[in-house]
């Protein structure tokens, strides 16, 4: 698999896009995604959520297990994922794309995110 | 003993098929080798390949052998006939249930009991024990074989491709020895998936060339790989018990809803017969708690431990609980009192996490096949 190298990564296996207008999009990464197994549930935040880097947003669910899901950064929740909560499947299929999660509008520059190769590295 | 995992003869295989891995019982075992809901589906449709190696087999043998297992364990062996299977359960003195078994009549003297892998020990120590004055030898068979499963409605033509044995002449539940894809095999028309399917019990060094000729023979046909992550909702919605969620040594098979596997009426004692009679008598009585089928309305998925709730107090507790691929929901199943085990019961949720989700009761199975 590879990571997208426009992205950057948390180690709790988030992604964050560039900024466009202050607004970054927020997904989990197809390693995630592939640990996790059939993803069949999301807790998303709420438009209008304040979110906060490291700290838990929501949860994903999977036939054996459920995760926290972590924010990468800090800020307010623009746009909740609606296609993903109907179909969760889209967090496997296409984690990179139409599974992303949420939308931010950052407040604070994200500190400790990892670049794709540092990532790739970490993720092994 | 080592902590490591132990390896069943088809390990190298799994790993090249990519297959994610899990400890389970001591056993390094497919969870699932890509998608566990197509993997479910997959069975419920068309046919799935098992590796079961895990499981224990325990043979018996000697011409005391249907009077040693009719006293150590609860059913009544000696209706088995030759070619045929058992479902059955092995319980302590004071009736708490030890493990489910399946045992299979080989031979006019000759057994073959399998146990859970987690409590493959247990059981052929009891076994051992209880051997004491019987005219009947218990070997530990764990290691003679590898054990594959083909599950599924193509499964008897997929089978049928690679042997001359009479499968329509074999029933559900019965065994007969054969050579599969030149192998010779100890088949037998098990499983548990609530689909019709087969259990092959072959000498390790053959697996792997079993396998192969099953994953030839069923491509075709739609049969691919598939972990025990299937294998455990398969068996969910069809509400089979898994030993350790359904049944501990805590109950007795009564408080688990199968007391129709303690046979009462047959020859001789064996281990647990006065506190299973009283057991018997409590559950006809007053029945402590009942075993249920919930299924979600949200979307939430309830997991063994969680508490099961109504009017705010709790009364009952998941044994067992995932998404169910075929009814496209989450489904459990659930210890709960007697007052609120009836079908439609209302007002029954499940904690999931601090939030009372709501849950309708259910008889089980959640799932049937077309016959």
């Amino acid at each position: 698999m590879s990571n997208p190298q426009q992205l950057r990564y948390s180690k709790e296996h988030e992604w964050l896009s560039a900024a466009e207008d202050g607004v970054s999009t927020v997904g989990i990464t197809e390693h995630a995604a592939n640990a996790l197994g059939d993803v069949v549930y999301v807790q998303l935040p709420e438009v209008g959520d304040t979110v906060t880097a490291g700290e838990t947003c929501g949860e994903l669910e999977s036939t054996k297990s459920v995760s926290d899901l972590y924010s990468p950064v800090s800020g307010e929740v623009t746009e909740a994922n609606e296609d993903v909560v109907n179909d969760p499947s889209l967090v496997n299929s296409a984690p990179f794309e139409g599974g992303w999660l949420f939308k931010v509008r950052v407040s604070e520059e994200p500190k400790d995110l990892l670049s794709a190769d540092e990532y790739t590295d970490f993720a092994g | 003993m080592s902590n490591a995992p132990r390896l069943t003869a088809l390990d190298a295989l799994h790993r090249s098929l990519g297959a994610t891995m899990t400890d389970f019982a001591g056993w390094d075992m497919p969870l699932r080798y890509g998608s566990e809901r197509d993997e479910h589906n997959a069975v419920r449709t068309k046919a799935g390949l098992f590796d079961l190696s895990h499981m224990g087999e325990i043979t018996v043998t000697g011409p005391q052998a249907v009077d040693l297992l009719n006293h150590a364990l609860v059913g009544n062996i000696g209706t088995v006939g030759l070619g045929r299977a058992r479902y059955t359960m092995i319980c302590r003195e004071d009736g708490g249930i030890l493990d489910d078994l399946i045992v299979y009549r080989l031979g006019e003297d000759e057994y073959m009991v399998v146990a859970n892998a987690g409590n493959a020990q247990i059981v052929l120590d009891a076994l051992t024990e209880r051997a004491q004055g019987f005219d009947a030898t218990v070997r530990d068979d764990r290691d003679a074989y590898a054990l594959i499963a083909v599950q599924g409605p193509e499964s008897p033509g997929i089978l049928k491709s690679l042997t001359d044995a009479d499968l329509d002449g074999l029933k559900y539940y019965a065994g007969l020895p054969g050579t599969v894809a030149g192998v010779p095999a100890l088949i037998a028309r098990t499983g548990y998936t609530g689909e019709d399917g087969f259990e092959l019990f072959v000498e390790p060094q053959h697996a792997e060339k079993l396998w192969q000729a099953l994953t030839d023979a069923g491509a075709p046909a739609g049969l691919i790989p598939c972990g025990l992550s299937c294998r455990d909702t398969l068996r969910l919605e069809a509400g089979m018990p898994l030993y350790g969620h359904e049944l501990t040594t805590a109950l007795t098979p009564f408080d688990a809803g199968l007391g129709r596997v303690v046979k009462f009426e047959k020859e001789g004692d064996f281990v647990g017969r006065e506190a299973l009679t009283a057991a018997a008598e409590r559950a006809e009585s007053a029945p402590p708690r009942k075993l249920v089928g919930l299924i979600a309305e949200g979307r939430r998925v309830p997991r063994a431990g969680m508490s099961v709730v109504a009017d705010g107090t709790v009364i009952g507790e998941v044994t067992s609980g995932a998404p169910s691929p075929t009814l496209g929901k989450p489904i459990a199943m659930a210890y709960v009192d007697a007052a609120h085990a009836a079908p439609g019961t209302p007002g029954v949720g499940v904690d999931i996490r601090g939030t009372h989700e709501p849950y309708e009761v259910v008889a089980l199975p959640f799932y049937k096949r077309q016959k």
